[in-house]
């Protein structure tokens, strides 16, 4: 930043001035320092013994939970189908919900920046906020356990997910596309039709098969509070202690999650 | 036929891009509109078919007042305007066939667009043209597969489709390569003039608009400071126009083009050429 010339006139170019190199070197040692405050303060909280044991008690539980419980796994396969259709069935009530909610929150599709926009960037962030296993816990109440439970609270969460990201995408298109489709005297739902939803297809199939594959994941464990699907049984087994039942459990979960993710990387890869 | 009135554009800035404008574009003439970037040229013709509201004046096309159009009529006028784009403006993830079929959407209902049902002599028009512009073998390909060149094209056909009246050009060839850059005006004049359509073609290029435009008219400022035939382009008016600078090699220069070709040769050439 400072020029500075020599004796002999020639040019010195330096980064900082010497000031500005000094707060910044202060600046780091405080950074540091800090750091080894807060590690001395959590060190002082924490029962080291359980730490160093830490270890053995890991080898312990391990050692009671393999081998896998294979025979269990007959017992799963419905629990994991419930599961399966929780993420998918609450992920198109999701984008049932969030695409409308999407061009309302868009600066460049809102029918209305002083009402519709703020009432549907609530609605997102009000969806985004809530973890869906606290909506599940919720609407277990409301509804009683089971799937409809499960699958309201995928779809409430999911809404402000599709819907921040879209809204995002169709902000991002090109303009002088929608300005071409416009000059040919199009309507309003025409221009929406033909210059903006083919510029936001690729976006909204790579969110909606993502989301899906997150909720899949989420599903899992929705059963714990009494929304239906395969925690339920994961709760049970580990209530009882039977670990190779666990295990299982988490074996057959693994292998879903990796062929949602499989499947959902050749969808995208397909429409991208 | 265009009859522009004391048009004048203030944006929400505070920039005043046109200062009272009065223009007259008769039936069946190419008109040139030249000057340096951010002289209005752009927003001249974007005020005509309303892309931008302007602050104040009055458009006629034909005996419709365009200033005053509610929203309905404004889009039934729209459709005797085609509009021909600088970056071509194709919605490039949809086919050739469908950009060209856009440029019918003012005419066809909602749900006929979105299932893509149109009249056949919508399809019948879609074929024809585009084979005279020499793209007929590339109907089902994307807008994004093209060159740049070609999208032109297909903005063009796009722009007759609507049947108008008048064409509003903004930069055609500012993407272009010189040879293309020729091609696609002579292309754009040889259409206009096949159906008498009159035309305001904002271009950046003073040979180009000399070689092929009957009338130049020069915006600075948001002002007119000329309006005239093209040979009375010279040095001086440049200089009006553009500001200070050695303007005797410009005047005149695409004059060693391959011109004289007629227009058959002229369009298995293009066709050859992609």
């Amino acid at each position: 930043m400072p020029v500075i010339a020599n004796g002999d006139g020639a040019k010195v170019w330096m980064r900082r001035t010497t000031a500005a190199d000094l707060t910044a070197w202060f600046g780091w040692l405080a950074g540091v320092a800090l750091t080894v405050l807060c590690f001395q303060f959590i060190s002082d909280q924490t029962i080291w013994a359980f730490v160093w044991d830490a270890p053995r008690q890991a080898a312990d539980l391990l050692d009671r939970a393999f081998p896998p419980r294979w025979s269990y796994a007959n017992q799963l396969w419905r629990a994991m189908w419930d599961t399966i259709n929780i993420a998918t069935l609450g992920t198109v009530l999701a984008i049932a919900i969030g695409v409308p909610v999407a061009f309302l929150a868009a600066h460049n599709t809102t029918p209305s920046v002083v009402l519709a926009r703020p009432v549907a960037l609530f609605i997102i962030v009000a969806s985004r906020s809530v973890n869906s296993l606290i909506w599940a816990l919720i609407l277990v109440i409301i509804f009683g356990p089971g799937m409809l439970a499960g699958i309201l609270a995928i779809g409430l969460r999911s809404i402000g997910f599709i819907g921040k990201l879209l809204y995002e995408a169709i902000e991002e298109i090109d303009a002088s596309q929608v300005e071409a489709v416009t000059a040919t005297g199009a309507g309003r739902a025409q221009v929406l039709a033909w210059g903006i939803v083919p510029q936001v297809m690729p976006a909204f199939a790579g969110i909606s098969v993502f989301r899906w594959d997150i909720n899949i994941r989420e599903a899992t464990v929705l059963g714990l509070v009494g929304a239906g699907g395969i925690g339920m049984q994961l709760q049970a087994s580990i209530n009882t202690l039977a670990w190779p039942q666990v295990t299982m459990i988490l074996i057959l979960i693994l292998g879903t999650v990796i062929v949602s993710e499989w499947l959902s990387a050749r969808v995208r890869h397909a429409i991208i | 036929m265009l009859v522009i009135e004391g048009l004048t554009k203030r944006y929400a800035t505070g920039d005043l891009a046109l200062d009272d404008v009065s223009l007259t574009v008769p039936k069946g003439q190419v008109m040139a509109l030249i000057g340096p970037s951010g002289a209005g040229k752009s927003t001249l013709i974007r005020c005509v078919n309303r892309l931008v509201e302007p602050t104040a004046g009055t458009i006629r096309l034909g005996e419709t007042v365009l200033t005053a159009l509610g929203d309905r009529a404004l889009r039934r006028a729209r459709r005797r305007m085609g509009m021909i784009f600088q970056e071509y403006a194709l919605v490039e993830r949809l086919s050739v066939m469908e950009n060209v079929l856009s440029g019918r959407l003012g005419y066809v209902g909602f749900w006929r667009s979105w299932f893509r049902r149109f009249p056949l002599a919508d399809i019948e028009e879609a074929f024809r043209l585009l084979a005279r512009v020499g793209l007929d073998h590339m109907v089902d390909k994307r807008a994004d597969a093209l060159s740049g060149g070609q999208r032109q094209r297909v903005g063009i056909v796009r722009a007759l489709m609507q049947d108008p009246e008048l064409l509003l050009v903004d930069e055609p060839t500012a993407s272009l390569d010189p040879k293309t850059s020729r091609q696609i005006m002579r292309l754009i004049i040889e259409l206009a003039k096949e159906r008498g359509l009159a035309a305001i073609i904002n271009i950046h290029d003073v040979a180009l608009a000399q070689q092929f435009a009957e009338r130049i008219v020069g915006l600075h400022a948001g002002r007119i400071v000329f309006d005239g035939p093209a040979s009375d382009l010279t040095p001086e008016v440049l200089t009006t126009i553009y500001g200070e600078e050695d303007w005797s090699a410009t005047i005149r220069k695409a004059e060693d083009d391959d011109e004289d070709e007629p227009p058959a040769v002229e369009a298995a050439r293009i066709a050859a050429a992609d």
